[in-house]
């Protein structure tokens, strides 16, 4: 109470954060960084496949070529083995998108993630699951997907019991809701603390005593800190996401013996 | 558990208007506190046991590191499950 009357300081209600108003009929910022995102995506991809191969690869052509090596090297040959490359356009499209949704929380003038709103994390996590579900009985055939997801090999009779509910829920509920939650909650918390920080420096260089305005260079140095802390962020929720994907994917493909 | 939820329970009884949100705000606090206890622990251990690997065989850091980032991904589900709950006691 009194430092609400000495800095006028009162954090704004959640929805002030977070919903914004439409700048197209039917289309706020959210979705406008979404669309953004996605064609950014494609652009990249766009440009850089009309070089000619035969040059030395150079600009965009580059930069695709960095991306595809990282999907390739850090996510797909750690996790699915080499018969996984198949699946390198699928976990590089929801890598890209993800990336791009997140960056745009540390972009000047921009400053939102849109993956920080549940529909877009909820919706890639729905795509992610009907895709392990369709892979695995596609590949292991509707009765033996099941079989294997709900009783386990080399577990003994007895435990089924206990392991047969827990399994089931796990894979077909609790994994695309921490999927999704995941992501949503580093990225909304991200944008939290950057929010948090720069009011409370603004109220305190703001404020009407003397002795108080220099202390606003503390949560200005740490806005600064977490803005640089949101770039790794970004990329890492990305990172995860891609790689739980592959995870599931190689386990519905091939399951355990 | 149980002494957790007297408190609750009479956090909310005696909650009326300002002093419910109050209690909300207390009681969101308290609980991403506790969330935060079981992660950590556990994120830590992640790390170490991550850092110790690698020192022991270089050669394999880059299938350690592929493992830690899982581990880490589903310890830190619950911390962030936690905060997603501290928002629903808080705005919802």
């Amino acid at each position: 109470m009194i430092i609400n009357s000495i800095l006028s300081f009162e954090f704004p209600p959640i929805n002030e954060l977070l919903r914004w108003r439409d700048v197209v009929p039917g289309l706020n910022k959210v979705g406008l960084i979404a669309i953004a995102s996605a064609l950014i995506g494609t652009l990249i991809f766009l440009s850089a496949a009309r070089k000619d191969p035969k040059v030395a690869p150079k600009g965009t052509r580059n930069l695709a070529e960095v991306i595809v090596e990282f999907i390739e090297n850090n996510i797909i040959m750690q996790t699915m083995g080499r018969d996984g490359l198949g699946w390198t356009p699928f976990l590089l499209t929801l890598f890209l998108f993800v990336y791009l949704c997140n960056v745009p929380g540390i972009i000047p003038f921009i400053q939102m993630p849109a993956t920080a709103r549940m529909a877009i994390p909820m919706f890639l996590a729905v795509l992610v699951w009907v895709v392990f579900n369709a892979q695995g009985i596609r590949h292991q055939g509707p009765i033996g997907y099941f079989k294997n997801l709900m009783f386990p090999p080399g577990v003994p009779k007895a435990l089924y019991i206990l392991i047969t509910p827990i399994e089931l829920i796990s894979t077909l509920i609790i994994r695309p809701f921490s999927l999704a939650v995941r992501l949503f909650a580093n990225m909304l918390a991200g944008h939290l603390l950057l929010v948090i920080f720069a009011l409370l420096s603004e109220a305190l260089f703001q404020a009407r005593d003397r002795i108080l305005i220099p202390i606003g260079i503390f949560p200005f140095f740490m806005l600064v800190f977490l803005t640089g802390f949101e770039v790794l962020v970004a990329f890492l929720q990305a990172y995860i996401f891609t790689i739980l994907a592959a995870v599931y994917i190689a386990g519905a493909v091939h399951p355990e013996h | 558990m149980e002494a957790l939820s007297k408190i609750v329970k009479a956090a909310a009884d005696a909650a009326t208007g300002d002093e419910k949100n109050i209690a909300a705000a207390g009681s969101a606090g308290f609980a991403y506190g506790l969330a935060a206890i079981g992660p950590g622990i556990g994120i830590g251990m992640i790390f170490g046991s991550a850092i110790e690997a690698m020192a022991r065989q270089p050669e394999a850091a880059g299938m350690v590191r592929t493992t830690m980032f899982l581990g880490v991904a589903f310890t830190e589900a619950l911390a962030l499950i936690g905060f997603v709950v501290v928002i629903l006691l808080k705005y919802a």
